[in-house]
């Protein structure tokens, strides 16, 4: 028997993945049965597939075929592998947070105090009988969808971070999750409050110690921004080439928040990013910006839902996918403005720039508008590089290669604009010129 | 000593319509020519061809630039070995910032040439200069090549990569067009500073005013994708007198 099937359609093998794991999973009582009662969600409806709304493009019946089994928690070896990840990574001065495998790294992370910033582990919570409403750290509200019910049953850490009222860390706070299992699966989950009147940068990277292949990472996070906070969030997907990582976003704005996101997509197999984002206090702007960048047989997958639920609240989603080879993007965004949410300004552009033949893109802006004094727009376009933008260049003196890695860089400066540290902006703009220097 | 640029009996198709059939033109260091022509006789074509640009089809004859094959070569290794084409519609590179632009260029032409590449104080000092004399605005530099630039503002800029590039054959494909008088006198003061024993221009032009300022050693006159007639600059006079049927006739 394979441990590590879930083929929802056979029930036996498909329990498991967590029947296997359970007793590794933190948290008893309680949290168990939010467990339990999560992932007999996940039987229910089984991995995503094409035939599900929104999972169209991305079928993980297909792409993923099963989940992974549950890594094991990392040892010695693990995180000396996992420590020559952290010294090379791009991001340099932030307060760091490491996940190996899915389990919280002490060892490779900042345990000094930033002031007005507390930092706790999931499991530790999970674990701790003496918070009641402990169980809810696994449970979200906002969006029924299968593999978030299975991050919610199989999450074994992450990190819970409280930024105070009107505090202003110095420094950005990067969570960095290292897969150094090969074959096998990590679920995280993080929950970051962002107090009223507090600023803060929340960095997420995932990327994997040499040598890990075929890892899935499961991830979800869930964000409170509280009126008048000031939040950047910036993702930066690094994963190995054959790696899996099925991550979900759900975010909550309140009242005159600013919400700037970002989102950059290089590395896996395949990826799919889904960003739940509830607009619940008036006067809130929210950027929702990212670049894929694809080769070879990647599949990547963005998509995002925005509520507009209350009025005089405005949000710009830009959006830019450089595809080569035989690799495939995905962009769905939906803009819900509901009936109350008038002076909604909503605005969302995603285009594809296909590099190859058998590159592929699918682009699906939508909008669901119940309010009657609203501006909302949407556009989507895909093509090839301008071939007279590149002889113009070639006719300067460009080589092909390199008028290629101008016009590509320009294509994807717009979707970077949004990244308001300079710092990160850079990290984002080195990762797309590795990314071009690596195509030769 | 072989000339500059040897065009001979060139035959070029596009989209299997023969555009021009068996053209020839030789243009000397420090020469400057100028190409009249009715609209649609080639013109651009010709440009086109010599510059690089890809979608023609050469069925016949031949380009030689400083004695080597020009049509074996790349659009970039004929930039870095001295061809330029101030085009006829320069086209807008959002996002690119047109300083990255000049520099990247320059200095792709200065590497494939083997020379060293402009530390970045030499080459601020040499844009700004040359931007000066061609009262170019610092602030149109640091925007997206040629985005938001006016007709004029684009020409201009074109005639700023020619002063810094240095290139010892210049095509001007109606770098008069669009122009108002005084950007026009301004532009063309930029290209006679270029003027030299090294250099050659071919100016393409359908108004003799261009060549009061910029004045050619040679005056040629193409038709339906040949040149009909060559002479010197009172030939341009002439034309501008009694306009181009009479070569429409000699051309079919
Ligand atoms: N890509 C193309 N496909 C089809 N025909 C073309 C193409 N490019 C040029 N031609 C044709 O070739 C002929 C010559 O065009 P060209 O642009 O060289 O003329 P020109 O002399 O520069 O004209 P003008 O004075 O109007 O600039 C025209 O009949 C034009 O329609
Ligand atoms: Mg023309």
């Amino acid at each position: 028997m394979n441990l590590a099937l879930v083929k929802p359609t056979m029930d036996g093998a498909a329990s498991d993945v967590f029947t296997v794991a359970r007793d590794r999973l933190p948290g008893k009582g309680p949290v168990a049965e939010v467990r339990q009662a999560a992932f007999d969600d996940f039987i229910q409806k089984g991995l995503p597939h094409r035939r599900i709304e929104e999972w169209k493009y991305t079928d993980l019946r297909v792409l993923l075929r099963e989940v992974a089994p549950l890594a094991a928690a990392p040892d010695q070896a693990a995180l000396d592998r996992a420590k020559e990840v952290v010294t090379s990574l791009d991001v340099n001065g932030a307060h760091r947070l490491v996940l190996v495998d899915g389990t919280f790294a002490p060892q490779l992370s900042d345990t000094t105090s930033e002031s007005g910033v507390t930092v706790q582990t999931l499991r530790a919570m999970l674990e701790n009988a003496d918070i009641a409403a402990r169980a809810d750290l696994l449970r979200t509200s906002v969006a029924s969808d299968a593999m978030i019910s299975l991050n919610a049953a199989m999450a074994t850490d992450g990190v819970v971070i409280d930024v105070a009222e009107n505090a202003a860390p110095g420094k950005p706070i990067h969570i960095v999750h290292i897969a150094t299992q090969s074959k096998a699966a990590a679920f995280t989950r993080s929950l970051v409050k962002v107090a009223n009147g507090a600023r803060a940068t929340l960095i997420e990277s995932f990327v994997a110690a040499d040598g890990t292949a075929g890892y899935q990472a499961h991830d979800s996070v869930v964000l409170w921004a509280g009126n008048g906070a000031d939040v950047q969030h910036i993702r930066l997907v690094e994963d190995a080439r054959d790696a899996a990582n099925i991550a979900t976003a759900i975010v909550t704005l309140g009242e005159r928040t600013q919400y700037r996101a970002f989102n950059l997509t290089s590395g896996g197999a395949v990826c799919r990013y889904q960003a739940f984002l509830r607009f619940g206090g008036q006067n809130t702007h929210a950027d929702v910006n990212g670049v894929s960048l694809l080769n070879g047989r990647q599949h990547a997958d963005t998509t995002l839902v925005l509520d507009h639920a209350v009025p005089h609240c405005t949000s710009n989603e830009v959006f830019r996918a450089v595809v080569d080879d035989s690799a495939h993007s995905v962009f769905q965004g939906r803009i819900n403005v509901h009936p109350d949410a008038q002076k909604t300004d909503a605005r969302m552009m995603t285009r594809a720039l296909l590099l190859s033949d058998e590159a592929e893109a699918d682009n699906k802006p939508e909008l669901e508008i119940f309010a009657d004094d609203v501006q909302c727009g949407h556009g989507a376009t895909t093509g090839a590089l301008d071939d007279s933008l590149l002889f113009y260049l070639r006719a300067r003196g460009l080589p092909e290669k390199e008028a290629q890695a101008l016009l590509i860089q320009a294509f994807v400066g717009e979707a970077m604009e949004s990244i308001a540290d300079e710092a990160l902006r850079d990290v984002a703009i080195a990762t797309a010129e590795r990314w071009l220097a690596a195509r030769g | 000593m072989s000339a500059l640029l040897e065009v001979r009996n060139l035959q070029v198709r596009v989209e299997e319509r023969e555009i021009l059939h068996g053209l020839s033109l030789t243009v000397n260091k420090g020469e400057v020519h100028a190409i009249m022509g009715p609209n649609g006789s080639g013109k651009s074509t010709l440009s086109h061809v010599v510059a690089g640009k890809p979608g023609y089809e050469v069925t016949g004859g031949e380009i030689l630039f400083k004695g080597e094959d020009l049509l074996k070569m790349d659009p970039d290794e004929r930039a870095a070995k001295g061809v330029f084409l101030a085009f006829q519609y320069p086209v807008e590179i959002p996002g690119v910032a047109t300083m990255t632009f000049l520099r990247t260029a320059l200095n792709a032409q200065r590497k494939a040439r083997g020379e060293s590449e402009y530390s970045t104080p030499d080459f601020l000092k040499k844009v700004r200069e040359v931007a000066a004399s061609l009262n170019i605005p610092q602030e149109m530099l640091r925007r997206g090549v040629n985005v938001g630039f006016s007709g004029g503002e684009k020409k201009r800029n074109e005639v700023l990569q020619m002063a810094l590039f240095e290139p010892s054959l210049c095509i001007l494909d109606e770098m008069d067009s669009g122009l108002d008088i005084d950007a026009l006198r301004i532009a063309a003061d930029g290209v006679n500073a270029l003027r030299s024993s090294e250099r050659a221009m071919v100016v393409i032009t359908h108004y003799q005013r261009l060549l009061n300022y910029i004045v050619p050693d040679f005056v040629h006159v193409m038709s339906k994708g040949r040149v009909v007639k060559s002479g010197g600059k009172e030939l341009a006079l002439e034309l501008e007198e009694s306009g181009y049927a009479q070569f429409e006739d000699q051309a079919a």
